[in-house]
């Protein structure tokens, strides 16, 4: 039974990164570029293959054969470091994110781990320490202001994170994220209940709170994730590329890996806290089958490539926030909507019968 | 002097920000569902699409030599172009037509005639000087070489582009 589950994890583990996470990433890049063209009218890259799908394989070629430079005044170690710790925590934290449910009996989570979602926040803000260390070691100006933009950005929106999803916990009753997923294919997604006792017109009270704690996480996780309306630390006008300025080749390319995979797992989480994970009406779960099994997966992968291209949308519309606005929207603004959403849910929860 | 930019007071709709991110989403939004439909027009894909069939009928591209209808290369090798030429891309090595010849009567021809086209600057001084309408400027515009020779066209390459001129003087031929 041991070697059974480390087997099937360790699968779980290579199949979630090496199949889904990568690929993801170089083809949201491609997606992103593709987005973004269009809405700028224009085509985007559309030369390499057909409509320039290949175009993603030909910049990691581009990106492997470029010159690895160090600057003689940066510190070394922690210079090499940086990327590293940017990408890690983006990657690890797919790990709790029930991504499917089950596959041959086998639960579609890494680790199912109780603590969950606060698993979930520990790791991902540590993924400022990739952009502070990487400003911070390059031991140039820009670098280092984008580096101290990003810790004061991610401080500051990391309460309103963890506040906002405080209510979907309360309903819940536990931190697990199957749970999540679970309570919502029984009592309907938090954004829209339209499954399990949905006539309770409390649930629909309850969306209301539900939608402004998604609003507030959703817009904590842009600037968690460096997305436009918050990437200071990268402001490209501002700071002539910010934290990653002094880097080049593959290091750049592993920051680059690292924002776009903190971005899908921040989608991820998104979709797993408000919009019923895998679960969609009318498509049983993988006990019934392994092709159901597989359908779950492809509707978790579906509902986070629209999240993403959300994102993508976002960030070809709305203007970047200046520091200072940056911080009002923060402290003034979300962590107060949260705080005063918690209080909220927690007035309306006892007039919910339970079922 | 200080100049007091007044700011217009925000009313309590357009400070929530909302409906203008909404505008906006749905502007990009028209943008990318017209580009996605086809509807938007945008820049010439260049090396599939190009302006050859909407170029002006007095385009200057590449020089040219040009053959007559009886086959004859037009040029006497009276090297005017090679002197007008503004930055002498011209060289010209004049030859003597055997007196057996058809056309012995035109006495020179050129053995070798280059432009190179590095130099050339397309301004079309050698077509107006030209008395023997033998050289003209063509419409390629994309000439291109892995080597600095290989930019040089060389008597052969500059017929083949200009190829048979029709409705030239034939002031050489036999008859007159």
């Amino acid at each position: 039974m041991d070697s059974f589950f480390i087997i099937t994890s360790l699968l779980k583990i290579v199949g979630i990164l090496f199949v889904v996470i990568l690929p993801m990433v170089s083809y949201v890049v491609y997606a992103e570029r593709r987005v973004s063209a269009f809405i700028q009218d224009r085509l985007g890259p559309n030369r390499v293959g057909p409509a320039g799908l290949f175009q993603p394989i030909a910049d990691i070629f581009k990106l492997l054969l470029k010159e690895d430079f160090t600057p003689r005044a940066a510190n070394t170690f922690y210079y090499w470091l940086a990327p590293c710790l940017a990408v890690m925590p983006a990657i690890i934290t797919i790990a709790v994110v029930p991504f499917g449910s089950t596959l041959f009996g086998v639960p579609m989570v890494i680790a199912d781990v109780n603590v969950g979602i606060l698993f979930v926040f520990a790791i991902a803000s540590l993924g400022v320490y990739g952009i502070v260390i990487g400003g911070w070691a390059s031991n140039s100006k820009y670098p280092f202001l984008g580096g101290i933009r990003s810790s004061a950005q991610m401080l500051s929106y990391e309460l309103s994170l963890g506040l906002s999803v405080i209510p979907v916990f309360m309903l819940v009753g536990n931190l697990r994220l199957t749970s999540v997923v679970r309570y919502q294919i029984e009592h309907g997604w938090f954004i829209a209940p339209f499954v399990g006792d949905w006539i309770n017109p409390w649930k629909w009270l309850l969306t209301i709170p539900m939608i402004v704690s998604f609003l507030v996480f959703m817009i904590a996780m842009f600037a968690e994730t460096n997305r436009l309306p918050f990437d200071l630390p990268e402001a490209e006008q501002e700071l002539a590329g910010g934290y990653h300025t002094e880097y080049s080749s593959m290091k750049f390319a592993l920051y680059f890996l690292g924002e776009y995979a903190a971005m899908i797992t921040g989608s991820a989480v998104i979709v797993t806290l408000f919009f019923g994970g895998w679960h969609f009406p009318g498509i049983p779960d993988g006990s019934h089958g392994w092709i159901f099994g597989l359908i779950n997966i492809a509707v978790f992968f579906t509902k986070v490539t629209i999240v993403i291209l959300f994102f993508m949308w976002i960030r070809w519309t709305l203007p970047r926030f200046r520091y200072d606005q940056l911080m009002r929207l923060g402290w003034l603004f979300f962590f107060e909507i949260a705080l005063v959403n918690i209080f909220l849910v927690a007035a309306i929860l006892p007039y919910i019968p339970k079922v | 002097m200080a100049v007091t930019v007044p700011r217009p007071r925000l009313t309590w709709r357009e400070r929530l920000y909302l409906p203008a991110i909404v505008a906006g989403l749905a502007i990009t939004f028209k943008h990318f569902k017209n580009m996605l439909l086809g509807r938007t027009k945008v820049t010439m894909q260049y090396p599939e699409q190009k302006w050859d069939s909407s170029l002006p009928e007095h385009y200057r591209g590449a020089p040219a030599l040009v053959r007559d209808e009886d086959g004859r290369v037009r040029c006497v090798a009276c090297q005017l172009c090679e002197f007008i030429c503004p930055p002498r891309a011209i060289k010209i090595l004049p030859g003597e037509i055997p007196s057996t010849d058809r056309f012995a009567k035109v006495e020179k021809y050129p053995e070798q005639f280059d432009i190179d086209m590095i130099r050339c600057i397309f301004c079309g001084m050698c077509e107006e000087v030209c008395p023997e309408q033998a050289i003209y400027l063509r419409k390629d515009y994309a000439i291109t070489g892995f080597t600095r020779a290989e930019m040089v066209h060389d008597k052969e390459k500059l017929l083949e582009i200009g190829g048979v001129m029709h409705g030239v003087v034939l002031k050489w031929n036999e008859k007159k």
